[in-house]
């Protein structure tokens, strides 16, 4: 305890007040709620699985999972191949492992994009007001009435198919979300004092919004976030799935149920295992959400 | 009232412009030639057409005018209900619509009702029978529903009840006026994948919005009031439970229509996610500019009807 606190402490027990309970910082307490709850911590145990898999992606596949061996298609699993053999020869197992990259890389990357640009814009909506809002939201409504996975396969298909441009694609379609979101948030923290106080002190219109709106929206926006990484990899599936997402060679677990299903009938696995991780994975995203919603959702203060 | 559906119905209308702006964007300004599949299904390659030749096709399909005034021609069509041909099919755009919206409309309308009422029901169930096991297993269901990928889904279907046991054919579409049980049949399964997504939220949503409702003042008034238990839930809490249940039904219909593009894939379903799907892989640029069209018509459509019902609901709401 530094000497500060001690004088502070020494001045409220005269009044008698000694029994004040100890003062936990924002962030622990946040940690603790969070960590309190089972499925949350379900869901950060597999998002923790998820990053290192594909981290370590070449240690932990037991065979290259580009490796054609036409010997060995379609195996059914065994002690050599833990999930069988594609109908080109490549290691099921080593496939999905791999896949667990492009899922993260696409999610990671068109959630970050999405919410560069359409917190941004939502931020700005909020903040200018007028005009500029009418436009923001006119457009935000416009691609929020098209079906996401319909505007990303559009794109997609026009870009042409492959990581880069499915992580484009998507991150159009996630735009809208983050940018309404945000403004909505931004609209109603505007309603604070501290905004009228930082406004009298004639604080900038941009460090206006990064320094004291911007912190103050971040926890919803960070629930919104993280489940929208879960709708992406949903979605980035259906995209491999329907062809339009990351082409062929590459190990997506989209096209890999699309590409076992033509053999469901003698491998059911090569379809299975794909569809089993993309639900793990996403579960771990909502429940991740959902937890953080609890830790940090205001009207829940006080109830620790 | 009045007033405020005019001014919903201008603000819908803005919208579904906008829409027409951003497609018309994508499809034009992004590389790519419409061209090339006309080009490519007539057997030609660029390269042994002749620029006569090619400049009299631009001029055809109105290519060769300059991009605004292509989109005043497309829109002016639109507005006369003439939405183009198709490049690939060969046939008017809106006449391959008509055949195929009628029967995303119909799987659609039944997956909306059946995930309203199941969701709305096993959202009701959780809330009033909290922390019993119906409200672990239900909401551990639905927190896996919101998860699992339909198309996905779709397939484990197949296999189970269609290629295992033989109980239902493995796609395909019927109308039921031409066959009614094989239509029903050839339902069931694409149905409960384009539901189950739905079921699952609307449960999640239900159940926390009962949950919200169940700690107000006037609950506990109606319960130091006597009222019957049955009386409080029916009458209190599901009435004002379901306000904000019905604005995310609005986002159901998006829902639904953005999964008949994977489902009606996965059960070879002739209806506009799989035109969609089919006019995306293959440029046929007039099909896709009115099939977003179309389908931003019927969310925008929805969300208005919701909107003003919401009025209906609460009447707390002002028009104002």
């Amino acid at each position: 305890m530094d000497k500060s606190s001690k004088q502070v402490n020494g001045a409220i027990s005269l009044s008698g007040f000694e029994e004040a309970k100890p003062h936990y910082g924002e962030f622990r307490r946040v940690v603790r709620v969070f960590f309190g709850r089972k499925l949350a911590l379900v869901g950060f145990l597999i998002i923790m699985a998820l990053i290192l898999t594909a981290i370590f992606a070449p240690v932990l596949a037991p065979y290259n999972p580009y490796k054609m061996d036409m010997t060995q298609a379609l195996q059914q699993p065994s002690r050599d191949h833990l999930l069988g053999t594609d109908s080109l020869g490549r290691d099921n197992l080593s496939r999905v492992i791999y896949g667990s990259r492009v899922s993260l890389l696409v999610a990671i990357g068109a959630i970050g994009g999405a919410a560069i640009v359409g917190q941004s814009l939502g931020l700005m909506a909020a903040y200018f007001g007028g005009v500029v809002y009418q436009i923001i939201m006119r457009i935000t409504d416009a691609l929020m009435a098209v079906p996401m996975i319909l505007i990303a396969m559009v794109i997609a298909s026009v870009l042409g198919g492959g990581l880069k441009n499915v992580i484009i694609a998507l991150g159009v379609g996630m735009v809208p979300v983050q940018c309404r979101m945000m403004c909505g948030q931004a609209l109603t923290i505007m309603q604070n004092d501290y905004i009228m106080a930082a406004r009298s002190i004639g604080t900038g219109d941009f460090r206006m919004m990064i320094r004291h709106i911007f912190p103050n929206a971040f926890p919803s926006i960070l629930i919104v976030m993280t489940v929208g990484l879960g709708t992406t990899i949903l979605a980035e599936a259906g995209l491999s799935f329907l062809g339009v997402g990351v082409l062929p060679p590459e190990a997506a677990w989209g096209s890999m149920i699309s590409d076992g299903y033509k053999f469901i009938l003698t491998n059911p696995m090569l379809s299975f295992a794909p569809g089993i991780a993309i639900m793990l994975v996403v579960f771990g995203f909502n429940m991740v959400g959902d937890g953080l919603r609890d830790a940090l959702d205001p009207r829940l203060r006080g109830t620790f | 009232m009045t007033a405020y559906i005019t001014r919903r119905l201008i603000l819908g209308i803005l919208v579904l412009f906008l829409v027409t702006v951003l497609v018309f964007v994508v499809m034009r300004l992004l590389p790519g030639d419409p061209l090339t599949l006309y080009i490519s299904q007539s057997q030609l390659s660029l390269g042994q057409m002749t620029q006569e030749q090619l400049d009299a096709l631009r001029h055809q399909f109105g290519l060769d005018k300059p991009l605004p005034i292509q989109y005043v021609d497309w829109i002016n069509g639109v507005l006369h209900g003439d939405f183009g041909k198709s490049v690939f099919y060969n046939t008017e755009v809106g006449t391959l619509i008509a055949q195929r919206m009628p029967i995303t409309i119909y799987l659609g309308i039944m997956a909306f009702i059946l995930s309203s009422i199941l969701g709305i029901i096993f959202g009701v169930v959780c809330a009033v029978r909290r922390g019993t096991w119906i409200d672990n297993v239900v909401t551990i269901i639905a927190n896996v529903g919101i998860t699992i990928p339909s198309f996905w889904v779709g397939i484990l279907l197949i296999y189970i009840f269609s290629l295992r046991f033989h109980w239902l054919p493995t796609g395909g579409y019927t109308s039921p006026f031409t066959d009614f049980w094989a239509s029903i049949r050839q339902a069931i399964m694409p149905v409960f994948c384009l539901s189950l997504f739905s079921i699952a939220s609307l449960t999640r949503q239900t159940r926390a919005s009962m949950l919200e409702v169940v700690k107000q003042d006037y609950i506990r008034t109606a319960w130091s009031k006597g009222l019957k238990e049955r009386v409080i839930i029916i009458r209190h809490t599901i009435k004002n439970a379901l306000i904000p249940v019905i604005t995310i039904l609005g986002v159901q219909v998006s829902l639904i229509f953005g999964g008949s593009v994977l489902i009606e894939t996965v059960f070879n379903i002739p209806g506009m996610g799989r035109l969609m799907t089919q006019a995306v892989f293959q440029h046929d640029y007039q099909v896709v500019q009115a099939g977003v069209l179309i389908v931003a018509m019927v969310v925008v459509l929805s969300n208005l009807i919701v909107d003003i019902s919401y009025g209906w609901f609460d009447p707390r709401i002002r028009y104002s």
